[in-house]
């Protein structure tokens, strides 16, 4: 339970089903650290705040369902916050909420209800999930609610953990589940969404790498580079790869006649290579480390529709088997295809499976 | 659900005698006493007879009594009431927040802080606390018994250091009032900190002895109270309350101790004896007969809070931070636990209604659930 409405709701609704439940929340990071990035007044609408805990708190206690705070911030740290760091530094975009779901949320927090003698987890993530007699296989489908369709960072969730998975939400639409919170008197039924990278506050991202190195101690190499063009003209200099991102158009601080956009990063020669829009398009990518969900794997060339972001718009693409990766031919070149990024695979509403984008 | 509360370094229930004292003190006594008419002067005689009853059970001079709003407040209270007029402070790595953190607060303040470590046994050596006095040294901090551990420190010995330097000696008390007698005389300890909650009276009220000729300044300001040295109106049913609570546990303190003791041993021995893999945190010997720190390796002791409150049983593994997650322990870590072994630590504390067949439920519950964990992280 974040202390949102989502999680509150699906608390509040398993209660209703006459369900046994627990209500928790994984203290994940310590909002005292990095006080420089924090806004004045304190630091709501971030993960772990104490205001959430207390609004998540107050309805377990509406709800009568016993209630704990669980800390999962030295996991969180490990699996999620360094990661994110060490991808950017090394030139790449990460996704930290999908690393949160492969490590934290359907792992240490699966292993945690274990310890309770709990059978099942149930969050308010928006996604489905059905077992399909014919394969013996459990299978995750997109939300309902398209525009809050979630299945794009969950695409590493295994066999195992979709067994013991609820996602109550994932036949509501937003606007519903928000009616529902209202009419059984939740606390928190007109609580503004949660924003995208909970530990990242407005989603400065560069900032906080910043703040977190300075407080590790680590220096990171050297941050200044230059802006080139892919034939090699330089335009001008730049103060660390990891302040840019495949697709991005602004703080470049160069003016040209046409709009420019990342292209790629090099950390090795600390370049960023810009460009026109054209030379973003991209036909193919690799997705490495795959996982599997709805199908066991893939031997012959498969259709499918691939989204290589998460507001991408799915992209017809055949997956052609490459060893341990797969291979997308999009039928369409598609812009800022962005290494570190997931590439997830649909059939219709059906999550075949899912990789990173190398 | 039957519920057990194995939790008493935590807080105490309040007993009924205390409970009583307090309504009707509410209900009657309800003049201030800094008043010149009879009300104020009722108020003022209540508050005398309980200051001397709660100073007797600490052998204590009523006048040497400073009543707080709680035990931190106490701690503030002699750590910076007596700090910040000296150049360098000793305290130890065990202490509890309220000192830890006020000798943090001297610190910004421009005093050198010395934080004496302890070995495995969560005692401290007074050699080391000699070898950390300098000429500057002006206050000496040292709990009485650790609320984690119950490890008792060697305060007369440090105090004779003390003194011999012309070094005042503070002691947190809170986690031994009640549990083990406690005579400032025969410590030679100059401010002692005590808490009504953990002796079964109610929150929010403490005290601090301080021994007269000691050289402290106020930490909050506001009026004449308690000798100018703690302002604000005194909560005199509370107090009456913990005078109460103070006179129960001076009539108790013998056979509730070897009562207590010997329930703590039953747990312990049924535990170590059936579990493997798991031990005593800190010294066997040297602790407050109620207090029972142990380890089973391998499992997660915040999950066994969790799976052991399910079911009825309230325990702890250690501080609780304040968002209600538990953060690892301070206390552990002194005392040279791994960061695993302290994660896979819990603390009983036994009390006054606490019976063998508690015992015997919880250590059932306990062996199921190292059991179940230890299960569940071969899989995991």
């Amino acid at each position: 339970m974040s202390g949102g409405v989502d999680s509150s709701t699906v608390a509040a609704l398993l209660v209703r089903q006459g369900r046994s439940i627990v209500g928790m929340t994984m203290q994940l990071w310590n909002q005292r650290r990095l006080p420089e990035l924090a806004p004045e007044g304190g630091a709501t609408g971030r993960c772990c705040s104490l205001d959430d805990v207390y609004d998540a708190r107050h309805v377990a206690e509406q709800i009568g369902i016993p209630y704990y705070v669980v800390n999962f911030e030295r996991q969180f740290e490990e699996q999620v916050v360094k990661p994110f760091v060490d991808e950017y530094l090394a030139g790449r975009t990460p996704i930290p909420c999908t690393l949160c779901n492969n490590y934290i949320k359907f792992d240490r927090f699966l292993e945690m209800a274990d310890s309770v003698g709990a059978h099942y987890i149930a969050t308010g993530h928006y996604a489905r999930i059905r077992h399909n007699e014919a394969h013996g296989r459990y299978q995750l489908l997109r939300a309902v609610d398209d525009s809050k369709d979630q299945t794009y960072f969950l695409f590493g969730l295994t066999q195992q953990q979709l067994a013991r998975t609820l996602f109550p939400l994932g036949e509501l639409t937003k606007p519903a589940v928000r009616d529902l919170a209202r009419s059984m008197d939740l606390a928190v039924a007109s609580k503004g969404d949660s924003q995208e990278i909970c530990f990242v506050p407005n989603g400065d991202y560069a900032a906080f790498m910043n703040a977190y190195l300075k407080e590790t101690g680590v220096t990171p190499e050297e941050t200044h580079g230059e802006i080139v063009t892919s034939d090699g003209r330089r335009l001008g200099e730049h103060g660390g790869v990891h302040r840019f991102t495949v697709g991005q158009r602004k703080g470049l601080g160069i003016s040209a006649p046409e709009p420019l956009y990342v292209i790629a990063t090099d950390p090795a020669s600390q370049r960023v290579i810009v460009g026109g829009n054209d030379e973003l398009l991209r036909e193919r990518c690799f997705a490495g480390q795959v996982n599997w969900i709805s199908i066991g794997g893939i031997d012959r060339p498969t259709r499918a529709q691939v989204k290589i972001r998460n507001k991408h718009a799915a992209a017809p693409a055949t997956l052609l088997p490459a060893g341990d990766r797969v291979e997308v031919v999009f039928d369409q070149a598609q812009r800022a295809v962005t290494p570190g990024q997931g590439a997830v695979f649909y059939d219709g509403d059906v999550v075949l499976g899912g990789g990173w984008i190398d | 659900m039957q519920r057990f509360y194995f939790d008493h370094n935590a807080t105490t229930p309040l007993a009924p005698e205390v409970l009583e004292t307090m309504v009707s003190c509410l209900g009657q006594v309800y003049g201030n006493a800094s008043s010149i008419h009879h009300f104020g002067q009722g108020a003022k005689q209540r508050l005398e007879t309980e200051r001397r009853q709660v100073a007797s059970l600490i052998h204590a001079n009523p006048a040497e009594l400073i009543f707080t709003g709680g035990g931190t407040e106490a701690d503030n209270l002699a750590v910076l009431g007596v700090g910040r007029g000296a150049r360098h402070v000793i305290t130890t790595a065990i202490e509890h927040p309220a000192v830890l953190m006020a000798a943090m607060q001297l610190e910004r303040e421009g005093v050198a802080v010395t934080r004496v470590r302890v070995g495995s046994s969560g005692i401290v050596n007074p050699d080391d606390v000699r070898r950390a006095l300098r000429p500057e040294t002006g206050l000496i901090s040292v709990m009485h018994a650790n609320n984690e551990l119950g490890a008792i420190q060697p305060l007369a010995e440090i105090a004779r250091i003390a003194h011999e330097a012309g070094v005042p000696l503070h002691a947190d008390g809170v986690q031994a009032l009640g549990k083990i007698a406690v005579d400032v005389d025969a410590l030679g300890v100059d401010l002692y900190t005590m808490s009504a909650h953990k002796i079964y009276g109610p929150k929010g009220v403490g005290a601090l002895y301080v021994r007269k000729g000691t050289k402290l300044t106020p930490i909050l300001f506001g009026g004449h109270h308690e000798r100018d040295r703690r302002p604000g109106t005194e909560n005199v049913p509370a107090i009456a309350a913990f005078g109460t609570a103070a006179a129960l546990a001076g009539e108790s303190l013998a056979a509730d101790g070897q009562r207590i003791g010997d329930l703590r041993d039953r747990l312990e021995n049924t535990l170590l004896e059936r579990i493997p893999a798991s031990g005593i945190n800190g010294s066997r010997w040297n602790r407050v007969p109620n207090t029972s720190n142990l380890y089973f390796d391998g499992i997660d002791g915040e999950a066994m809070v969790i799976a052991l409150d399910l079911r009825g049983f309230a325990v702890s593994t250690g501080a609780a931070c304040s968002s209600g997650a538990i953060a690892p322990s301070h206390v552990l870590v002194a005392v040279g636990l791994s960061d695993d072994r302290a994660r896979a630590s819990m603390r009983f504390s036994l009390g006054r209604s606490t019976t063998a067949e508690q015992v015997d439920a919880l250590a059932d519950a306990v062996l199921a659930s190292v059991a179940h964990l230890r299960r569940i992280s071969v899989h995991a």
